[in-house]
Order: structure tokens, then C-alpha cells, then sequence
């Protein structure tokens, strides 16, 4: 919520909105909360439903280590957002980094995990209903964890070619709300598919 | 005391620019005036092609047994004519006039994010081009270039490769995929205008119920449209990579489907109906001279209607078999929603009452919408008692409900709008005459196509059949339907006439033709590009009632 | 003269007078109808009669009360020509009107729902009883297959059920499934529409007390040739019922005079998709042929059931159904005829 003192024809007054980088914000991620929110309901709806083929429990690995990073990248997104505000571009250059880094590795978790369910156990998207249901939500998020990404490295680019300062900070902050949307989804979609639906 | 003209800048008679610089300033604007007009004649254009559809449909059921079409035609001009309307002509006039008013009205000089605005627009109309090169460019066993012809909501398992050989339902899907994501933007982009960019002394509980509705509205758009695009993802999924989302082969559901679409479908018709509500709200204040009658109260019918609306979807379920406690529940939940709207219609009534109604063509238009969406929200009440709908549920019955609320509603306050605002956008009046012309030929018109469809459905005749059985009794009423046909579109012809004859001979509106109250009056005719010369104070609801009366300003009574 | 303002209201009367007697006509027990809602012949039909006259009266209340009050207000409030240009009393709201009529319409909306939910329970929540007559209806695009488990008859696209006297009811139960997209069973003097939509079982049951022919369509979307996927239902006295599924059971006759076309059926895809029991035709994908000629009509009602017919169904289904799912089977005129005297003996 920003306060604005604004110059009108009556002079000076106190005008209190609330800022619109955040609020415009908040309405994508209502958006793409209801997008999940159908994916996640398909999800459970089709649970134990498959008429065939390799069922939850027999394929899925649970991943402990590749959720971690990617929960930390929370953290590490915020404390570089609490940097760049007190001014400071070193440090929140590095936690940048480090949350990009976070981030591929969890990618990286989905991809391996992925080639593991296609190539060994042969559960593809076409195979029945829980590679159907599977495949989507767990892409959909991977997808919007690359846009996240491909917007942090854009972010990054400037930090190293200098152009980003404390006074970015409010829009860091915006961007990194994004970010926290994608983890907190992917703690849905970890509790949906690997604790309930198997 | 405050005369914007006073704040015009002189305007010396320049030679025009080149044609070829007006138009690339058109395509590149970011200027929510501009976006507005887009819209708006984006959505003139189509809704004379949607309507040249219903023509077709109504051509070839003006007997039975008619041969005028196919029914592989008439299967996808139904399908076109309702994806049409909805998606291309009254979501972007809605989108088209809250763009251009929202800002005007609460005292800002553009929308929160003007490059997602121009953004938004361009993917609305480029998905409407893309439902159309359907005609062109989709293949299937029918030769070459077919439309969709699933019908607007596309059940399951209709929709699959079986069933829908070739790529027509993917147009369907691609277009409305891409026009979403317009909406959606459209969408975030009114909650942050109206949220963030009120002018000083602007609280929510002082700006005008247009930004309200459209607010609620747009809350709806990103709540609803939302669930669409992930059913249409879900459509491509088991279209092109084998998934099995509504596969009932493979133990899929169809009724998943009907859920997914329809907890989208019911919000939409909200989404639909809040803006004319706006439009309603607005005109018939001005024309009664007096202010709207209740504005908390309307504000919190708006926000219930919103609430409420998200859980109604499955009364567009009642045959699909989900038991009766379920069948049960939506009853309660749709009956409870026409609570708040019925209450909006008793304070429109309220704000006329006592007044001083002057019959212009807006007025005129708002009126009909008062007496016709009383009908219509009737109609809804008799739909909602599940039993009924047994019957009713996908009959022309239901067809003649909800082109009552379309038709006798929305686009009826939408033309009220037309006239009101008209001066406002082009700086020049409309004619009168032509007006009210447009109001008769349309009135009959509507009333004897929609009024006597209503018939055909209380004998057993079902929607989406291209042809039907003599002997049912049906064919007199089909006779007459069509008719009302020709009317319609006379009037629509009488009212692009006048928006010609408005652009070639309208004398000068001024400000404020109309004696108005909200700040869009306050401005020139059209407004400058920066909408204000300075951003104004307020103090109460209706600033210019206030400047006009400073002996009895509104801020005493709020 | 005659000002605009006042041209528009007699336009308004008048369309109202128009759809009020609209209205009547279509509510009255109109015999040009078959399939009129208002014509109740079944338990489930009626019990919907009744809550629909409940709803109609209260929705028609509403209206004439709002109506009223609306067109008194546009003509009474109106701008008139001496008028001196002031402002009318502002008034911006008042509590306990609002109130008022909140709580009006919710005791209005309690009394529609409690009434609701009991029909709602009367026609879903009844289970069959012992002597219920089974069908299980399958949907296909765009014929119905009718199947009586318990009687051992399979047919198509003409349902016949015995008559249910009230006193001692014997209903029907359809259970409904679909063999591809979904459709809709509406019969309108037997009872609301349920649809039939795949992986889905639904159930409904009627219990007609009045033998007559009943007639309806296919109500939900179901591709192209959705129109013509019409619905006959016979109703029997229990005698008449009897003799039919007597009949239905056993297999075809054999005729000699037919057996050049009896060869070309049995030696041509007919049989990939037709059942004619005791042959060697046990197709499923269209309908039992076993007793063509028991029904009046062909191609789920899109025709007569005449030899004429029947001979250019045969040649070019498209050419009385477009869109129907039945090849044209390329036959010269000699193979027509043979296969139509064959038809002709599926009695």
C-alpha cells in the first residue's frame, strides 16, 4: 500500500491507494491459481481410475530433494529482494543467482524424473488416465517454472549490465511474488500427486 | 466554477496526416480511448456476421422439413453464431466501453497498464480472426474448409478426433484459447485502474456504479475465464498428444467436461450481464433526474451476485444424472442468486420513481431493458426448479431465456449505451428520429422472434436440430420467430445509419449533452488524449451535480 | 398529434396482449400437440404439471406486480411539457424499503425450493419395484437401441412398454447409456429428459396410463443427424405388451422366395454392422434387423417404413439422412430389389 501526496488544485493532500505492479500482480495470480485449481481437481477426480497401465504407487519416486530446492528458492528470492531494497546489489545479485540456480535444479529433478517414467517405466501422457493427469499438472507447473525463470534471467542480464538499483526494489518485489506463486503451487501439487494420490 | 473547455488547447486547423500514419497510429495505440473504439467496431463487425448466422438458422427453420441449408451447414452456423456473439461481439463492446469510460470516470488519465490494454486487444481480435479462417483453412471429411460445428459449448465426447474428424474444433479451441488470454488481461487491467487509480477524494464507496459492476465483472473474468482455458488445454491435450482427459474409452469422464465448461459458462453470463447493469445504472439516474436510488445496496447486490454466481454452474446440469441432493443444492444456490438481482431491478424502479423521465433513445432502450430482463430473470426462476428443467433443458424454451437476457438485456442497455455515450466519444449527436426508428423496428422485432420462441419449447421442441417434424405444432411459432427476424435487422440497419449520419452530420454535443453528473461529462467531446487538464478532487458521488448546485451539493445527503 | 412517447407504449400493449394470448394457447391441453409439456400422461410428467403451475403462477404473480408497478412509474413520472425545469426531490435510498423487498423475494425463493426439492425426490429418489418392466436404452449416433434383459428382445427406435394402471402401477425403468456422444431421452408426456451419456450410466422410469403412441427426440447435441434421431414410444395394454415380446423374441422367418437377397445381406458388410437372430448377421454398431417390418418407421423416424423407402435407404442413406453413419453399399438395381423383398420379410 503506497501513500501518495499529490498537487491538485486545492494543494496538497494525502491520496492512499494501493500500488497497481502489485495488484496487477495479485489478478495473475488469482488467473492462474483457477487454471491449477482445474488441473488439480482432474487430478483427484481421476484418481485410482485408470482402467490400465503403470498405477502411482509402482512408478513414482517421491522428490524430496528437488522440492526442497525449489522451496528455498523462496527464501533465497526474498532475502535478495530485502537486499536489493536496502541498497545493497552485491548480495542481491548473488541470491538472484542463487535462486535461479535453485530453480534449474528442479528443472532438472523433472526432467531426469520424467525420462526415468518414459523410457523405464513407459508412462507416458497417452498411457491412461494418471499419465494424462500427471504429465499435465506437473508440466503446467514446470512451464510456468520456466517463465519464471526465463523473467529472473532477464533480471539477472540487467543486474550484471549494471542497470539495476534500489530504486527497481518495488518491482523485484513484484516479480518475486510470481515466484513464491509457483512454489506454493508446486507444495499443492507435491501434497496432491505424490502424498494423496498414491 | 469549472469549464474544461475553458482547459481545451486550441486546436489550429492542421492538413491531415497521411492516411498510412493515422492507421499505424491506430494499430500501435495504447490510448484507452482509442482501445475502446477498436473494440467497439471490432464487435459491430462481428455481430452483423453473427447475425447474418441467425438469419441462416432461422431461414431454414421457418419451415419444416426446409431444405434452405444442410445440416452440416446449419450445425456450424448454430456453433458459430453463439461462439460469435459471446466471444467477439459482446465481450468486446463491454470490454470496449469500460476501457474508454473507466479511466473518464474516476478521474485518471489512462488504464493502470495501457500496453497490456492494446495487448489484450489484439489477442481478442486476432482470435476472432482465427475462428473464422476455420472457414478456409480447417479440412475434414467435408472438403475443404469447414467451421466448428460442435455447438458453442463443445461437449465431450463430441469434440474428440472420433468424433470430430479434421481440424474445426481446433479453431474453436485455438480461438477461444487466444482470446482468453486477452480477457484475462483486460480483466487484471480494470481491477488495478479501478483499485489504484481513483482520483483524490475518489473512495470506493464514491465512485460510480459503472466502475463497481465493472470491477465485479472483471473479478468474474479472472475467476471464470480461467477455468475455460484450462479445459480448452486439457480439449488439445487429448486432441493431439493421445491424453485421455474425456476419453470415456479409456475411463475419462464427458461430465467432467459439462463441470469444467460450465463453472466458466455460468460466470460468463454475469460477466455479460454486470456491464449492462452498468450501462442501466448510469442512463437511468440522468434520464429520471435523480440519483441512483440505494447505490450500498446495489454495490453489495453486485458483489453477492458475484459470489453467488461462481456457485450456480451445474443448473446447466440438471439431465446429466448427478443425483438429486447435488440436483438440490444448484436449485437453492440459483434461486438464491435472483435475490439480489431482483433487488436490483426494484431500486431501478425506485430511481425513476418520483423523477422526471425524459424519453430520449438512451432512455428509451433502458426502459425496454427494465420490463424485458424482468421477463428474463423469470424465466430463469422457472428454469432453476430442476423439475421443469427436465422438460425445458435444452428446448427453445431455454434458447428463448437466454436470448431474452442477451438480446432484450444486454443489447438493449448496450444500445442505450451506443446513444448516451456516442456524443462523448465523437463529440457529435446522433439523430433523434433515427433513433427512436431504431427502437421500434427492434422492439417489434425482438418481441416477435423471442417472445413466441418461447412456445415452441413448452410443445417438446429441442435445441441445435436443423430441421424438425410437422405435426408437433411447432410450425406456426418457427413462422412467426423468423419473421421478427427481418425486423431485428432493419433496426440494427436504421442504427448503422445513424451512427453514419451522427459521424457526417451530427451537430456539436459539447461536454455535456446530457446534463449529467459523472466526471466523463466533464471533459470535452471527444476528450483530449491526457482525458483531464488537471485530475480532478471530488467529494461525493455525483461531482458535476455538485458543481452545478453548490447550494446543495451531495456530500450533505451521502 | 400523436407524440413518439406515447406511439412506443401502444406498440408495448399490444406485444404484451400478443404474447399473453401466445401463452394460453400454447397452455391449453392443446390436442395438436404430441408433444406437449402440458399433457401430462405418466407419474413423472404429472408430478412436474403440478410444480410447474405452482412456479408459473408465482413467476406470473411477480410479474404483473413488477410490470404494473414499472409502467405506472414510466407514465406517472414522466417529464411534462409545462414542466419548470427543476430538479425532482433527490432522494438516494431508504433502509427499510430495501429491506422489504430482500425479504419478500427470500420467503418467496424458500417456498419455490421447498416445493423443488419434493418433486425432485419423488421422480429420482423412487427405486423400482418388483414388477418394473427393465430397459436398458443405448444411445448411438443417431438411432436407439432398446434391450429387455429380463425378456430376452433386443430392438431399435420403437420402445414399447405395457400401460400402468394407477392402482397397481407398473412402471417402466430405462437405464440409459450411450455407445459414443451423449444424447438425451425426451419423451414430454412421459416424463423430463435424461441424458444417456457414455461412461455414465443414468436411470429414469415412467409409468404411462394411457396406451397411445407417444412421441419425442433426441435432446442433447449429438452430431449431425441429431434432428432426426426421433423417439416413438408404444404404450400397450399388458395383453397387446405380451404379444409383442412374444413376437420380438423369436428369430427371423425364413422365407425362400427371399434368399437371393437373404445371400447378398449375408454376403455383403450388412452384417459387419445388423443382428438378424438365427442368421449369421450379429453386427451391433446398427440396429437389430430381426424384426424391421414391426416398426412404422425407419432410420430412428426420418422415414416411412414403406418398401420405397427402405429401397433408397438401402441405395443412399444420405439421400434421406445426411450425415447418417450407414455407407451407401454401391448395389446395382437387381441386388436392391432382391435385398428389399428380403427386408420385407423381417416381420
Amino acid at each position: 500500500m503506497n501513500a501518495t501526496s499529490m498537487t491538485v488544485a486545492e494543494g496538497r493532500i494525502e491520496w492512499d491507494r494501493p500500488a497497481r505492479g502489485r495488484i496487477g500482480m495479485f489478478g495473475l495470480i488469482a488467473a492462474e491459481a483457477a487454471i491449477f485449481t482445474i488441473f488439480v481437481v482432474a487430478y483427484l477426480f481421476y484418481v485410482g481410475r485408470s482402467l490400465t497401465g503403470p498405477m502411482p504407487k509402482d512408478v513414482l519416486s517421491v522428490p524430496v530433494f528437488y522440492t526442497i530446492c525449489l522451496l528455498s528458492s523462496s527464501l533465497t528470492i526474498h532475502l535478495a529482494a530485502k537486499s536489493l531494497r536496502r541498497g545493497s546489489v552485491l548480495s542481491f545479485g548473488i541470491l538472484w543467482l542463487a535462486t535461479i540456480a535453485l530453480g534449474a535444479a528442479f528443472l532438472y529433478g523433472t526432467a531426469t524424473e520424467w525420462h526415468r517414467l518414459i523410457y523405464k517405466e513407459g508412462l507416458t501422457i497417452s498411457t491412461n488416465l494418471f499419465g494424462t493427469t500427471y504429465y499435465s499438472l506437473v508440466g503446467l507447473h514446470g512451464f510456468h517454472v520456466v517463465a519464471g525463470l526465463v523473467s529472473l534471467s532477464i533480471v539477472m542480464a540487467l543486474t550484471l549490465l549494471g542497470s539495476v538499483g534500489s530504486e527497481h526494489a518495488e518491482r523485484v518485489d513484484v516479480l518475486s511474488l510470481y515466484w513464491h506463486f509457483v512454489d506454493a503451487v508446486w507444495i499443492v501439487v507435491f501434497t496432491v500427486v505424490y502424498v494423496i494420490g498414491r | 466554477m469549472m469549464s474544461t473547455d475553458a482547459f481545451a488547447l486550441p486546436r489550429p486547423e492542421l492538413a491531415p496526416r497521411p492516411i498510412v500514419a493515422r492507421l499505424h497510429d491506430w494499430v500501435t495505440t495504447v490510448d484507452h480511448k482509442r482501445l475502446g473504439i477498436l473494440y467497439i467496431i471490432y464487435a459491430l463487425v462481428f455481430l452483423v456476421i453473427a447475425g447474418i448466422e441467425a438469419t441462416v438458422i432461422r431461414l431454414q427453420l421457418i419451415r419444416p422439413h426446409n431444405d434452405f441449408v444442410s445440416p452440416q451447414v446449419f450445425n456450424r452456423m448454430f456453433t458459430m453464431h453463439g461462439t460469435t456473439m459471446i466471444f467477439f461481439v459482446v465481450m468486446p463492446f463491454l470490454f470496449g466501453f469500460a476501457n474508454y469510460l473507466i479511466p473518464l470516470m474516476i478521474g485518471a488519465r489512462d488504464m493502470a497498464f495501457p500496453r497490456l490494454n492494446a495487448f489484450s486487444f489484439w489477442m481478442t481480435a486476432f482470435g476472432g480472426l482465427l475462428l473464422y479462417f476455420s472457414l478456409v483453412g480447417a479440412n475434414g471429411l467435408y472438403g475443404a474448409g469447414n467451421a466448428p460445428d460442435v455447438g458453442w459449448f463443445a461437449y465431450a465426447p463430441l469434440t474428440s478426433r472420433t468424433f470430430s474428424v479434421g481440424h474445426s474444433t481446433d479453431f474453436w479451441t485455438l480461438a477461444l484459447l487466444v482470446s482468453g488470454f486477452g480477457s484475462i488481461g483486460t480483466a487484471i487491467n480494470i481491477v488495478a485502474t479501478v483499485l489504484c487509480m481513483r482520483c483524490p477524494g475518489m473512495t470506493l464507496a464514491k465512485m460510480p456504479l459503472f466502475s463497481w459492476l465493472n470491477l465485479v465483472m472483471a473479478g468474474l473474468v479472472i475467476l471464470a475465464v480461467s477455468p475455460l482455458t484450462a479445459a480448452q488445454i486439457m480439449l488439445l491435450v487429448d486432441r493431439y498428444l493421445g491424453g485421455h482427459f474425456f476419453d470415456t474409452q479409456a475411463g475419462g469422464s464427458a461430465v467432467i467436461w459439462m463441470h469444467f465448461f460450465w463453472i466458466f459458462g455460468h460466470p460468463e453470463v454475469y460477466v455479460l450481464v454486470l456491464p449492462a447493469f452498468a450501462f442501466v445504472s448510469e442512463i437511468i439516474p440522468v434520464f429520471s433526474r435523480k440519483p441512483i436510488f440505494g447505490y450500498s445496496v446495489m454495490v453489495g447486490a453486485t458483489v453477492a451476485i458475484g459470489f453467488i454466481s461462481m456457485s450456480v454452474w451445474a443448473h446447466h446440469m440438471f439431465t446429466v444424472g448427478m443425483g438429486a441432493n447435488v440436483n438440490t443444492f444448484f436449485v437453492l444456490s440459483t434461486m438464491a442468486i435472483a435475490v439480489p438481482t431482483g433487488i436490483k431491478i426494484f431500486n431501478w424502479l425506485a430511481t425513476m420513481w418520483g423523477g422526471k423521465i425524459e424519453f430520449k433513445t438512451p432512455m428509451l432502450f433502458c426502459i425496454a431493458f427494465l420490463f424485458q430482463f424482468l421477463a428474463a430473470g423469470l424465466t430463469g426462476v422457472m428454469l432453476s426448479v430442476a423439475p421443469f428443467t427436465w422438460h425445458l433443458g435444452n428446448s427453445y424454451f431455454v434458447v428463448a431465456h437466454f436470448h431474452y437476457v442477451i438480446v432484450g438485456g444486454i443489447l438493449f442497455a448496450l444500445f442505450g449505451a451506443f446513444y448516451y455515450w456516442l456524443p462523448k466519444m465523437s463529440g457529435k449527436m446522433y439523430s433523434e428520429a433515427l433513433g427512436k426508428l431504431h427502437f421500434l423496428l427492434f422492439f417489434i422485432g425482438f418481441h416477435l422472434t423471442f417472445d413466441f420462441m418461447h412456445i415452441p419449447g413448452l410443445l417438446g421442441m429441442p435445441r441445435r436440430i436443423y430441421t424438425y417434424e410437422p405435426g408437433r405444432g411447432w410450425d406456426v411459432w418457427n413462422f412467426i420467430v423468423t419473421v421478427g427476424v427481418f425486423f431485428q435487422a432493419a433496426g440494427i440497419l436504421v442504427f448503422l445509419g445513424n451512427l453514419l449520419w451522427s459521424h457526417f452530420r451530427g451537430k456539436a454535443a459539447g461536454s455535456d449533452p446530457w446534463d449529467a453528473w459523472t466526471l466523463e461529462w466533464s471533459t470535452n467531446s471527444p476528450p483530449p488524449a491526457y482525458n483531464f487538464a488537471s485530475i480532478p478532487v471530488v467529494k461525493s458521488r455525483r461531482p458535476l451535480w455538485d458543481l452545478k448546485h453548490p447550494a446543495d451539493p451531495d456530500w450533505n445527503y451521502e | 398529434m400523436r407524440s413518439r412517447g406515447s406511439n412506443t407504449w401502444r406498440v408495448l400493449l399490444s406485444q404484451v396482449a400478443v404474447c399473453i394470448c401466445g401463452a394460453a394457447v400454447a397452455f391449453a391441453d392443446t390436442p395438436l400437440s404430441p408433444t406437449n409439456i402440458f399433457a401430462p400422461a405418466s407419474t413423472p410428467a404429472k408430478s412436474i404439471f403440478g410444480l410447474s403451475l405452482f412456479v408459473l403462477a408465482v413467476t406470473g404473480a411477480i410479474f404483473l406486480v413488477v410490470f404494473t408497478l414499472l409502467l405506472y412509474s414510466v407514465v406517472r413520472f414522466r417529464k411534462r411539457k409545462n414542466d419548470d425545469g427543476r430538479e425532482p426531490p433527490q432522494v438516494y435510498g431508504s433502509n427499510q424499503v430495501e429491506l422489504a423487498w430482500t425479504i419478500i423475494p427470500i420467503l418467496i425463493v424458500v417456498a419455490l425450493f421447498m416445493a423443488t426439492a419434493r418433486v425432485i425426490a419423488i421422480v429420482q429418489k423412487t427405486s423400482p419395484p418388483s414388477n418394473a418392466i427393465e430397459v436398458t436404452v443405448i444411445g448411438h449416433q443417431f438411432w436407439w437401441e432398446y434391450r429387455y434383459p429380463d425378456l430376452g428382445v433386443v430392438t431399435a427406435n420403437e420402445l414399447h412398454v405395457p400401460v400402468s394402471d394407477p392402482s397397481h402401477p407398473t412402471p417402466t425403468f430405462l437405464k440409459l447409456h450411450s455407445a459414443d456422444t451423449d444424447h438425451s431421452f425426451w419423451v414430454p408426456r412421459l416424463g423430463g429428459k435424461t441424458d444417456l451419456i457414455p461412461n455414465h450410466p443414468n436411470t429414469m422410469w415412467i409409468d404411462p396410463q394411457e396406451t397411445g403412441l407417444y412421441l419425442g427426440q433426441c435432446a442433447q447435441y449429438c452430431g449431425t443427424q441429431h434432428a432426426k434421431m426421433l423417439l416413438r414410444v408404444y404404450v400397450q395394454s399388458k395383453d397387446e405388451f405380451d404379444r409383442w415380446i412374444q413376437h420380438q423374441r423369436q428369430t427371423a422367418s425364413v422365407s425362400v422366395t427371399a434368399s437371393q437377397g437373404q445371400r447378398i445381406f449375408e454376403t455383403t458388410a450388412c452384417i459387419n454392422c445388423h443382428t438378424v437372430s438365427g442368421t449369421v448377421a450379429n453386427g451391433r454398431f446398427g440396429p437389430d434387423l430381426t424384426h424391421l417390418m414391426s416398426r412404422a418407421t425407419i432410420a430412428a423416424g426420418a422415414a416411412a417404413n414403406t418398401p420405397q423407402n427402405l429401397r433408397r435407404w438401402i441405395l443412399n442413406p444420405n439421400a434421406i439422412k445426411p450425415g447418417s453413419l450407414m455407407p451407401a453399399m454401391e448395389l446395382n438395381d437387381q441386388e436392391l430389389d432382391a435385398l428389399t423383398v428380403y427386408l420385407e420379410t423381417l416381420r
